[in-house]
């Protein structure tokens, strides 16, 4: 189950094609305009995946985080594992998304600005005491090789948090978007054996995470996926 | 190849510039985000402080300044007089009436002796202004803001 918490600025169902089956969002349901079950839009492609997608007509105020939260609860009979798209920035919309969450993950770039508003945001969720995992997302594994970008190490070091997957940044999800599809659906993708053990951490699995550093990124995927 | 160059020398990319950016902005963000914790430290200084001489609790300042290359703790604890040690003061006779003073501080000690002052205590309070004067100097050191010492007005 995924949620789109950030209200007036809709984009998940952008971003996985879902954008003509939108009947209903939260902020309708959280009024009683109509049915929970009513706003739940089923995946095209994954018979277990909704959304549940956030207003684009409101603003951050139109529901309040007890309302919140008591809506991520009533989500609990539809889905395993309910995943809360949070808005950028800590204020109405940040405290809404954290309101129903039982842990949280962090996904910031290797750049000064990035990794400042990262480690307000860890400090945030620190104080309410809400488990944090990091995703760095978009890191260029030759320019870190140059010295030219901050490392995974040296950003674990920085946020103190522990780490729960590494993004490479590559183009192809650009042109997976473009098309709102999903990019792990594509067997050839790069970034989809990368996606898959983010997965599998998330479900509790230990998972060793892939050497950016030595003889080239893609070339290792490329002979790991050779070798299975 | 100016790239190469310069890494062949020894100078490091700029990502060695962002991670210290980032450690001196993140220590005053988490300095200014725990106004307690000053408080905290503030109420305990002067405590100790107060073991040694009398502050004004009015006028103390503590706070955190940015400096080139680090964050500094700065303390501005004026000194009202000195407890002497036989007057069953808190303080300890076998320490030295002035400890040293809590780490990088500027202590700004508008030093005034007591009104009724016997020999020996003023005696104490004359050698406690001479190792201030000395203190002084050696604190004096390049960089190291200089303690603004008043001399006392001993009666």
């Amino acid at each position: 189950m995924l949620v789109d918490a950030d209200i007036g600025l809709r984009n998940l169902d952008l971003v996985l094609g879902l954008e003509k089956r939108i009947v209903f969002d939260l902020v309708e349901v959280v009024e009683g305009r109509c049915q929970l079950r009513q706003a739940l839009i089923k995946d095209k492609r994954f018979e277990s995946l909704f959304l549940l997608p956030a207003a684009q007509t409101r603003d951050k105020d139109a529901i309040t985080p007890e309302q919140f939260a008591a809506l991520i609860d009533g989500l609990d009979e539809y889905a395993d594992v309910v995943l809360i798209d949070c808005p950028a920035g800590i204020e109405g919309g940040f405290r809404n998304a954290i309101a129903g969450a039982k842990e949280a993950i962090v996904v910031t770039t290797p750049e000064v600005s990035a990794i400042r508003d990262a480690d307000r945001v860890v400090g945030k969720l620190n104080e309410r005491n809400l488990p944090i995992r990091l995703i760095l997302n978009r890191i260029r594994p030759e320019m870190v090789r140059s010295g030219d970008m901050l490392s995974v190490e040296d950003v674990c070091e920085i946020l103190s948090v522990e780490l729960l997957g590494i993004v490479p940044d590559d183009e192809e999800v650009i042109d997976t978007t473009n098309r709102g599809e999903p990019i792990v659906l594509n067997e050839a993708a790069r970034l989809r054996p990368i996606y898959d053990k983010i997965a599998r951490r998330l479900d509790g699995e230990l998972v060793p995470f892939t050497n950016l550093d030595a003889g080239g990124f893609f070339g290792r995927l490329f002979s790991s996926l050779k070798a299975g | 190849m100016i790239d190469f160059v310069k890494r062949l020398f020894g100078q490091s990319g700029s990502s060695a510039t962002a991670k210290e950016r980032l450690r001196l902005v993140l220590l005053s963000d988490h300095l200014s985000l725990a106004p307690e914790l000053i408080d905290q430290m503030k109420h305990d200084l002067v405590e100790v402080i107060s073991r040694y001489v009398q502050v004004d609790k009015s006028k103390i300042e503590v706070g955190v300044e940015r400096q080139d290359a680090s964050v500094a703790l700065m303390a501005n604890i004026p000194i009202v007089s000195v407890h002497r040690p036989s007057g069953g003061t808190p303080t300890d006779t076998a320490s030295p009436p002035i400890a040293s003073p809590p780490a990088p501080s500027t202590a700004s000690a508008s030093v005034a002796a007591a009104p009724n002052v016997s020999s020996p205590g003023l005696d104490r309070a004359a050698g406690t202004q001479a190792q201030r004067r000395k203190r002084r100097r050696k604190g004096a050191a390049p960089g190291a803001p200089a303690p603004a010492v008043t001399p006392a007005h001993a009666t």
